[in-house]
Formats: C-alpha cells, structure tokens, sequence
C-alpha cells in the first residue's frame, strides 16, 4: 500500500533495483520513493537489505539490475560523488573522518573548489551551519577529541556543507545516548522543514513511529509495505505488533522467562580498576563491582565510554594502570583458562573469515583439542558438528569459509564455541548486536543457560537486551560507574537513561 | 565505453586447473616475441628448452639439482608468508647456512666421526642460516622493524661476510688466486646419486617439504602461524604469543634456506666459493607465491623452474641466445600466473557509458 497523496514528483524514485553480492542478494527488485521534505524511514532486521539499498542511492554500489530517478530524470551513479553532485549524500554507520584532522578539515575534504583553501572562511561557513541546524560543535577541534555523537554531528555538517538535498542516515541512534538521540530528531526536522529529505534507517521500531512521515519496511530483500505511522500506532502510542510482524513475518516475543538469581559466592571482584585507553586518556576510571555466580551482570552505556577498555582488561588483552582484578580470588591473568570472551567484533576479532568453521571452531579452543604439539582435527570435526546441531547453527558443511556465514549464524558459532570451554566467567560484549529478532532470541536463551553454570559479565548499549537479561546494571559514563542499579528496581531502572548521559 | 572488472558472486570454480596453463601459455608467447627478437625460431627454442630439460636422464638429473635449493628456499619463504612475514633474506640465510656448514668441514673434520660428519653440517648449516633469519625476526617482534628492509639488507651483509672468508683468512693457500677454500675433506662431501650430480640434498629438501606441510596441517604451531597470518587481531584474541611466533617462524625459516646453503656447498661446489650467491634465495620468492605458500606446490615449480634454468643453458649453447631469456621466461611466467588469478575472481565487462 502506498501513499495515494502524491501528484508532486518523487525526489527519488527507485525501481527494481537488484544487487547481488557473492553468496547472498542483498536487494531484491526493490522499489523505493522519497518525497521532497520528508522523513522516510526505512525499517528491516539486519540483514533485510536496508544499508546496500541506500549504497546503491549514494553510489557507493551499483545496481545489478534497476532504475533510479532523481527528480524526474534518469541518473546513474559510478560513485559517491556522481551522487553528491545530485545531492544525495549518505552517513556510514562507521564514521569516514580523519581523525588527525579538525572539523573544519574535515569537511572541507573532498569538496570540489580552487586549488588555494581559506580555513578561515571554512571555519565561518560551517559555524555558521552548525548554529543553524543546532549542531553544537568546534570547528577547530580534532576528530579524536570528539565523542562519538560529536563525531556524528561532524558527518551531519559535512553533507550540509555539500547542501545534499537527500541525507541518509545508517542506524544513526545506535550510538547515542537517550538525549542526543533526541537533538539528533531535532536537526532532522530541521532539515525537513527546508523542504530536503531524510532517509533514516534503523530496525528500532519506537524511534520510527516518532519521527517519520512515512515508513517502509524492507524483509530479506524486497519492500514489505510502505506505510505512515499513524496506520501501526496502537490507541496507547506504542508500536503495533503489525509493523514487528512485517519486519520479521512472525510474532515475535521478547519475553525471555528469567529466573530470578540465586545469591551465590562472589566470583569477580573488580576493584578500583583504572585503564588507559589507545590514546593513553584514563579511559576507565577507579571503577569496582563485583559478579556473583549464576548472575548476569550488565555493563550499560553509551558506545565509547571506556566499556570496551575495561572488559579488555578484564580478559587481559589489555594492561590496567591500577587496582585489582581477582577472579576466584585469584588474580585474573592467572585464570585465563577459566575466562571465556565474545567480542563484539565477531569478524575482525572472534573469528578467522577466511578458514573453515572448523578451525574457527579450534581456534579458542585448540589447547583442548591437542595432544602434545599435534591438533586432533578428528575430536574438533566431531564437537563442531555437535555444536551446529545443538546451537542451531545454518552451516551445510565444515569446509566453509567463517565470512559465509550470516552474522547471526557466526554469532552463535562463537558463542558455542566458548561456552565449551566451560568458563567461570564469560564475558559478552554486545552478543546480539546487528542480529535479527530470531537470533537475538537463540542467544538471549543461551546466556541464561550458562548463567546457571558460571557468571556472565554482559557489556552492551541496548537497554532491551540489559533489562530483559541482567540482574545488576553498572552504567557506565566517560571511565566512570554512575551507579549499579538491581535489574528489579523499577524506580532505579527509570534512572538509567539519565544516567547514561552523565547525569545523575 | 570501457571496460570493468566486476568482482563474480562466486569464484569460477573451472579456470582452477585451467588458468594456470592458459597464463603459462601466455608467458610462452611474449617469450616466443622475445626468442624472435633475438633471432631464434621460438619454436625451435622452446623443443630445445624442453629437451635440454627433459631429454634425456643426465638432463633430468640436472633439473633436479637446479631444483633443490629452490625447494628449500621456497619452504623458507612460504613458511614465513603464511605468517604474513616476507622474508626477503632468504639468499642471506642460504650464504650463512653455507659458510656454516663449510665452517664444520674444513676445521672439524678431524674432531667428529665420520657417520656425524654430514648430519653435523647439516645441522650447521640449518643454525648459520636460523641466525641470520633470527635478526630480522627478533628486530620486527620487539622492536616492530619492518622484517622486509632488515632481511634484506642483511643478504649483502652475509655476502661480504663470505667474500670477505674467500679471499681472507678461508683463502686456499694452493688456489692460486681461485676465489674459494680449500675443497672439504670426502668425508664432509654429500653422496651423490646414479652418477649425476643429484646428491642427498634433494632429500633434504622433500623431507623439509614433508615436515613443513606436517607441521602446518597437523600441529597447533603450524595452525597459530596460519591464524596470525589470516586474522592478527582474531590470533590476539584467541591468545596466540605473536612475538615468539613470528621469532620462531623466521628462525625455522633461516633454517631452511640455510639447509640450501650447505646442500650446494657440500653437494655441488665442494668447498665454498664465488658463487653460492647465485639468486636461488630471491627465486625462492616466486616459487613460494607461484606455489601458493602450499609445500607440495613449491617443490613443483621448484622442479619447472629448474627445468626451464637447465633448458635455458642448453638453447645458449645449441643457438647461440642468451641464456638470461630463461630469467625473462620466468619473470613473464610469474607474472601470468599471478596476473592470471584475476580472472578467478573477476569478470572483464564492457560497459557502454549510461547516462
């Protein structure tokens, strides 16, 4: 069903675009619109199609099959700068900033002009948009002084600066606290008033229902509808489970029946534990917890504020610059054997894409896999098959390369895998982060599982997946612990998205 | 209109056994250009390259003993691109390997019994070489030099070292003026097999051939070397100690180029002299990538290789070429070859400009 209200031309108009990569086609005859002055948000699970179809928009890809309109006329695009000369402009999930530059630098990159450059008349234009769009920023600070929502605002600048008429935005929220996430919807209605567009992608289904104009949902590939959001509104303002079935084409239930904790001997004791980050800032700051047996504990906030150096502490991949980290009462670099990680970079830094999943599999594992110096393939090829049936894991043969699996397939595989090594603490780091429902699901189940064997220190920025699995949340907010809130402290819950940002 | 490269959804499965020849062919055929230039029938060439290989036993035997220091040095150079480690010194390493082993022969021979001489300069040979890949490897892991430069530099450290042995103090004093010692002892000499020139080092070089492909399919060593060759962060991750890895891997590596060393010295050459130098670490380069890094491939094209550096020799003495068109040969051959595995991967399309 879509919009009958339209005698004006589309400023976009795709039809029938195909694109197709090794092993998976990623859209599917896709027909999409965008209107002059809209919010148009494009809805999907991971893995739907969403962000190929608006590489193809912005050159970055191009189509296999399809037409694209812009305004009326036929254009085709060999690469993101065909498409920012006709005013489509799209930011990645993962930032393109150089981050030894200013801000200004950075948005002056790239952009056509003389051959001389007047930094300071750079400055000027894009304070001056900055102040019209409500984009606090420096113009004169360097990326890497920035947090990542400043960063953001840095993309957002750059595309004004080119003066796109079509901003795409990837899963712009994913990063921001609860109130940046709100200045962000300002600047984007800002946009909107001026008549130019704005494609928002994202698979959360509330920020939808409050900022678009409409709304269209893509499944494996191909558009599912298109609608406005008042038609999956329920009376009471939240999401009507329409629109989640469209996403998924099933009911889906994000009840996960926990059991309430045990009390239990302590097993990690994090105390007064300082880090330094790769830029060597204290990026974790005198922070102390402890984990009991049988608990998930939840390390919550926003992406960069020191999360990610505290758990590399914690699994030793990383020094501490103080305090104490004893597991067991042990210290913990003596307990390595006993500490199981799930990386959120499930590519770069949990798997071997390019091996077979059975040595994938070996990877964590080989010391259990060994005699004296030699592997025995035989013993890993067996505990690989008894791991994809158990975990469910689509996987036709062992001799495939880990990159050909999906995300959610891959996931699980290394969850599988360490939890074979049957750890007294595993560590999580964003365990279902890009996944679809269905494999969130299967993972959430397999954490409680082994949360009745060991403890499970769960580090993300989903707050769904935190209220819904821990039982302790730490928030966390630039190095420090803004407070440890029982999961079953309604009042203390509320707290949580101030807390995020720092308030307290 | 232009033409693109379009990366295929799937790599061709059937160019597999087919683009190597094809690219072979090629390189054939800009060599051919080359034999026309220089006035020589290609064909009568390329039949006078291939019998000068193949014609006949005592031109096999030759192959084979052109063959041998570049299977060595192949499995030098492989075993450290597994890793992701170029190991360009692997002509330095073989220099060493040799002085080493030449070392044992001419002062120890009086010290050791006779059954322990040869495995004795084997083993020599393997430590003169393993140190001179330990510098670079030990100067990348503590100190992140870049091993590329450092292995590099010290192949012409390692030819002084000889030079400066040959003429200096390993000078034979009945040499008259010959750049090289004293021929070994015949006990420190290599056996040689069915009257040719093939001698045990070509053993040598099947059984490292062996142990590397061992190692690397069977041990949890030779799976760490390859997981921190396809995903350093990945190997950190599962705990892998990178530093002694890549220090162990150049060792071994030096190693095995350093087994060529002596193989040649005490193989062919008798003594060590002007000579040993001869490129055969630098061939281990296009060997180890023509052979895709696997062992059993290397000693393949070590052994084509050979052939065509034999074959070579007999179209300069037959017609009167130059033998150094079998270098361009291979140069040509090595860049078919790898050229050619684009278009496993890539289709060529033309495209009319849209507008």
């Amino acid at each position: 069903m879509s919009g009958s209200d339209l005698p004006r031309t589309p400023a976009v108009l795709m039809k029938g675009i195909v694109k197709r990569f090794p092993g998976v086609t990623a859209n599917r005859g896709v027909d999409f619109r965008i209107l002059k002055g809209e919010i148009h948000s494009l809805l999907g699970e991971n893995g739907a199609g969403k962000t190929t179809l608006m590489n193809v928009l912005s050159g970055f890809y191009q189509p296999d099959e399809g037409e694209m309109f812009v305004n009326g006329q036929k254009v085709s695009f060999r690469s993101p700068r065909d498409a920012l000369d006709h005013g489509i402009g799209m930011i990645h999930q993962h930032f393109q900033l150089v981050r030894n530059f200013t801000v200004a630098e950075n948005i002056i990159l790239g952009v056509p002009g003389p051959w001389t450059l007047n930094m300071d008349n750079v400055e000027k234009s894009v304070d001056e948009i900055s102040n019209r769009y409500g984009l606090a920023i420096d113009s004169r600070a360097h990326i890497w002084e920035l947090s990542v929502g400043e960063q953001q605002r840095v993309e957002i600048l750059r595309m004004l600066f080119r003066k796109v008429n079509i901003l795409i935005m990837d899963e712009p929220t994913s990063v921001l606290a609860p109130q940046e996430i709100e200045s962000l919807f300002e600047t984007m209605r800002k946009i909107k008033n001026e008549g130019r567009s704005v494609v928002f992608i994202t698979h959360k289904l509330e920020e939808v229902l409050e900022i678009s104009d409409y709304i269209t949902v893509l499944r494996r590939g191909k558009v599912m509808s298109t609608v406005r959001p008042e038609k999956v509104r329920e009376r009471d303002g939240t999401v009507s489970t329409e629109l989640a079935r469209m996403m998924v084409g099933r009911e889906v239930i994000l009840e996960v029946g926990k059991q309430p904790m045990k009390t239990n001997r302590v097993l990690l004791k994090v105390d007064n534990v300082s880090v330094m980050g790769d830029r060597g800032e204290l990026a974790v700051k005198g922070i102390s917890f402890t984990v009991r047996k049988g608990e998930i504990f939840a390390i919550l906030g926003v992406a960069g504020n020191g999360q990610r150096e505290l758990v590399e502490a914690i699994v030793c991949l990383r020094q501490k610059q103080g305090g104490q980290i004893l597991l067991a009462e042990k210290d913990i670099s003596a307990c390595l054997d006993s500490i199981a990680y799930i990386p959120e970079d499930r590519t770069g830094l949990g798997s071997v894409p390019d091996m077979p999943l059975m040595e994938n599999v070996a990877l964590t594992n080989r010391a259990r896999f060994s005699k004296g110096p030699l592997v025995n393939w035989k013993a890993v090829r067996e505990k690989a098959l008894g791991l994809i049936q158990e975990y469910n894991i689509a996987a036709p043969s062992l001799e495939m390369k880990a990159r050909q699996l999906s995300g959610g397939n891959l996931q699980k595989l290394i969850l599988a895998r360490e939890f074979t090594q049957d750890p007294l603490l595993l560590v999580a780091e964003q365990p279902t982060r890009g996944l679809d429902i269905g494999a969130t699901e299967e993972v959430w189940q397999s954490l409680l599982r082994q949360r009745e064997k060991g403890a499970i220190l769960l580090v993300s920025g989903d707050m769904k997946e935190v209220l819904s699995l821990a039982d302790n949340i730490l928030v966390m907010f630039r190095g420090q612990a803004m407070d440890i809130i029982s999961g079953e402290d309604e009042k203390g819950i509320e707290r949580i998205g101030p807390l995020m940002a720092g308030l307290r | 209109m232009r033409v693109v490269l379009k990366r295929r959804l799937k790599p061709l499965a059937w160019p597999r056994h087919f683009l190597t020849p094809v690219s072979v062919f090629m390189a054939l055929m800009l060599g051919a250009l080359l034999f026309f230039w220089v006035g020589a029938n290609p064909l009568r060439a390329y039949v006078e390259i291939f019998k000068g290989a193949f014609g006949s036993f005592y031109n096999f035997s030759e192959v084979l003993v052109r063959g041998t220091p570049l299977i060595l040095c192949g499995l030098s150079v492989g075993l450290a691109g597994k890793m992701l480690i170029w190991n360009i010194g692997a002509e330095g390493q073989l220099v060493m390997g040799g002085i080493c082993g030449a070392g044992v022969a001419l002062f120890l021979s009086s010290h050791i019994p006779t059954f322990m001489m040869i495995p004795t300069m084997l083993v020599a040979g393997f430590l003169g070489g393993a140190l001179w890949g330990f510098i670079p490897g030990f100067l990348r892991a503590k100190l992140q030099v870049n091993e590329i430069i450092t292995s590099l530099m010290l192949n012409y450290v390692a030819i002084f070292w000889l030079e400066h042995l040959y003429f200096g103090p390993w000078r034979d004093p009945a040499g008259r003026g010959f750049p090289g010692t004293a021929m070994f002892p015949e006990v420190a000499w290599f056996p040689r097999f069915f009257g040719t020139r093939v001698h045990l080092g070509l053993l040598v070089g099947l059984g490292a051939a062996l142990v590397v492909w061992f190692v690397l399919a069977y041990t949890r060593w030779g799976f760490e070397i390859k997981v921190v060759g396809a995903n350093l962060r990945a190997a950190q991750y599962a705990r892998i100690d990178i530093l002694r890895n890549i220090l162990w891997v150049m060792v071994i590596s030096g190693g095995l180029a350093g087994l060529a060393g002596i193989c040649e010295t005490a193989g062919i050459h008798y003594r060590l002299q002007q000579g040993l130098a001869s490129g055969n670490g630098y061939v281990g380069i296009i060997v180890a990538w023509l052979g895709k890094l696997r062992p059993a491939s290397i000693v393949v094209i070590s052994i084509l290789l050979g052939a065509l550096m034999v074959g070579g020799d007999q179209v300069q003495i037959t017609m009167h070429v130059p033998s150094a068109i079998s270098l361009a040969l291979e140069g040509a051959i090595l860049f078919f070859v790898l050229g050619g595995q684009i278009f496993q991967d890539y289709e060529l399309r033309i495209q009319s400009e849209a507008g």
